[in-house]
């Protein structure tokens, strides 16, 4: 019996269910779609199995894994597919945290909005910022001073490191090495409170503002990060000699959710998971933005494509961050952190109580916001997961018309059906940790 | 310092596919990124010679690795028909980014493989992103105050 309410294109149906489809009601041709579509590979690279013939639905098993289940890292979904304890058919299924933040970007002023984004990938939230104060800037044409950027690349490398961090605990947690986990938040907690020194505030900081950084970097920063810099590398060998030279993490991880190349691109890929398959691309060194170009550092990458890899990277790309904040602290110039233009950057609080002038522009910024020229424009930055992108459309508006976040983590977990295939149930702990989503920046 | 600007190309819809494939075959091999924009409230944009302004409008980020460049494709698609052919076989990775838009823009991917709602609800009517939806506001139940005769 073939259900014939499968055969309406999606649109004249009720929108479809975000289920698998029964494989009674698959012929094999239509399998080889349907896993084309759980595999994310065309028709044509979808590997021929026959896969009807070989299982009927009596010996398969579809089992939900979330949306509350700790080691998903948020509420997400995973429907498997198995075969006794060999996953087969992977569905990842999202929107559990949607909260329409697109939808409410264009209700916000571009001075609101440094709050609305950052709150996306919460595990990195100066690099939603950073995009989004950089997209914007590229409508209104300015250019910020030079200290505002290195401020940023200061603030988001460290971000880099704090994110890195919390994946070193979820990962050692979610394979097993518990303390691991109170390392991991423990050296995190640091970084955040430079955060909070600087920002004042831990996470969504709405710190890094369209025209430059909301404040100016405190007294004594340069001791507070060099203070990092020194502490944080000795804690680094101690994860090396706890996880990297431990049997059963190597074991847990090694040859473990394998990706190749040319899967990596096809399912568009991007950042450790990209590199662990031993491409070398990384936005900060090919398509340079800021001052990344006058820095030197090395882009990490794997070999294999497993799970390895990907912790492998991130350790690294941490001993990275921190050689890229201590040039950051040579380099870093004198001179403003915002840009001196009144229609964008609000008065200093003491002018406004001495001018007239001030008191207006401070008003109309805060209540009708700045005019962005009429244009659209997609800036890109390398954030922890990979590809961060910002699609801002303007009307000449004080809202954007529109705002698109291309998140790296929302791309990435197209990867799991092909990273599951064929591995065990207790691997896609592994595998899921590996890709490190952020549930907050795939739904938004 | 200066972001590397993208090339900036606008394709009708009937080439829509055979275009993205030339530009496949010259070296973009990774799809970044596919948005859409409703341009319902601002239709006076400026758009170059020759192109009729519709009301969606498709936007698909190409990357190259080598040399590196990045290209941005942009396509009309008309109200009275929002649909337009998948990616889904040059690019499988366009697959979810294919699926929020038809969830949130209401646009139909043709031969998509499994085009259903991805953010919202599977029962969710409308498409949250147009800019005929409206924003909602949550009801709020105030009471009267009490009688104090």
């Amino acid at each position: 019996m073939r259900d014939t309410t499968t055969e309406r294109p999606a649109a004249e149906t009720s929108e479809g269910a975000q289920e698998m489809r029964p494989r009674s009601i698959t012929t094999p041709a239509e399998l080889g779609r349907e896993l084309g579509a759980v595999l994310r590979l065309p028709e044509s690279a979808a590997p021929v199995e026959d896969d009807a013939a070989e299982f009927t639905e009596d010996e398969t098993m579809i089992i939900n894994m979330g949306p509350q289940h700790p080691s998903t890292h948020g509420v997400l979904r995973l429907m498997l597919e198995l075969d006794g304890e060999t996953v087969l058919r992977t569905k990842p299924i999202i929107g559990y945290l949607h909260t329409g933040m697109e939808k409410t970007a264009e209700e916000l002023t571009y001075v609101q909005e440094g709050t609305n984004v950052t709150r996306m990938d919460y595990l990195a939230p100066l690099f939603n910022e950073c995009v989004f104060a950089m997209a914007a800037e590229q409508l209104l044409g300015i250019e910020v001073p030079p200290r505002a950027t290195w401020i940023r690349m200061l603030m988001c490398e460290l971000n880099r490191i704090s994110s890195h961090l919390l994946f070193m605990a979820t990962n050692g947690m979610d394979l097993g090495a518990l303390s691991m986990m109170i390392y991991g938040w423990r050296e995190r907690e640091t970084v955040l409170a430079f955060f909070e020194k600087v920002s004042g505030l831990r996470m969504n900081h709405d710190y890094i503002r369209v025209g430059g950084v909301a404040a100016d970097l405190h007294d004594g920063w340069e001791d507070d990060v060099l203070d990092l810099c020194d502490n944080l590398p000795p804690r680094l060998d101690e994860y090396d000699q706890l996880l990297t030279g431990q049997p059963i993490f190597r074991d847990r991880t090694e040859g473990v959710g394998v990706l190749t190349r040319e899967q990596a691109i096809a399912l568009s890929a991007t950042g450790p998971i990209l590199r662990s398959t031993g491409i070398a691309w990384d936005l900060r060194r090919d398509m340079p933005y800021q001052f990344y170009d006058e820095l030197d550092f090395d882009v990490i990458v794997g070999s294999r494509g497993d799970s390895f890899d990907r912790y492998a990277i991130r350790l690294n790309e941490m001993r990275e961050s921190i050689k890229i904040a201590r040039q950051i602290v040579e380099k870093m110039p004198t001179g403003d952190y915002r840009v001196q233009d009144k229609k964008v950057t609000p008065p200093p609080r003491g002018r406004i109580d001495q001018s007239m002038e001030a008191l207006i522009h401070h008003f109309k910024l805060f209540t009708e916001g700045m005019k962005v020229p009429e244009g659209e424009t997609y800036v890109a930055i390398e954030s922890p997961r990979g590809e961060l992108g910002c699609y801002l459309v303007s009307d000449g508006g004080p809202k954007p018309y529109r705002l698109h976040m291309r998140g790296p983590s929302f791309v990435n977990l197209q990867t799991l059906p092909t990273m599951m295939r064929g591995g065990l149930v207790a691997d896609a702990v592994a595998i899921i940790s590996s890709v490190d989503p952020v549930m907050g920046e795939v739904d938004r | 310092m200066t972001v590397a600007a993208a090339e900036v190309v606008h394709v009708s819809r009937d080439e829509y596919v055979a275009k993205i494939q030339a530009y496949k075959d010259d070296g973009y091999v990774m799809c970044s990124d596919v948005c859409a924009v409703d341009y319902l409230t601002h239709p006076g944009r400026p758009l170059p010679d020759g192109i009729a302004a519709e009301r969606f409008e498709v936007v698909v980020n190409l990357v190259s690795f080598d040399p590196v460049r990045r290209v941005r494709i942009r396509t009309q698609v008309s109200a009275a028909d929002p649909s337009l052919s998948s990616l889904f076989d040059l690019y499988p990775g366009t697959e979810a980014m294919e699926r929020e838009v038809f969830d949130l823009m209401g646009i139909v991917f043709i031969d998509h493989p499994d085009l259903t709602r991805i953010l919202m609800p599977e029962d969710w009517e409308g498409h949250p992103l147009r800019k005929d939806y409206s924003v909602g506001r949550v009801p709020v139940q105030f009471k009267a105050p009490a009688d104090t005769r």
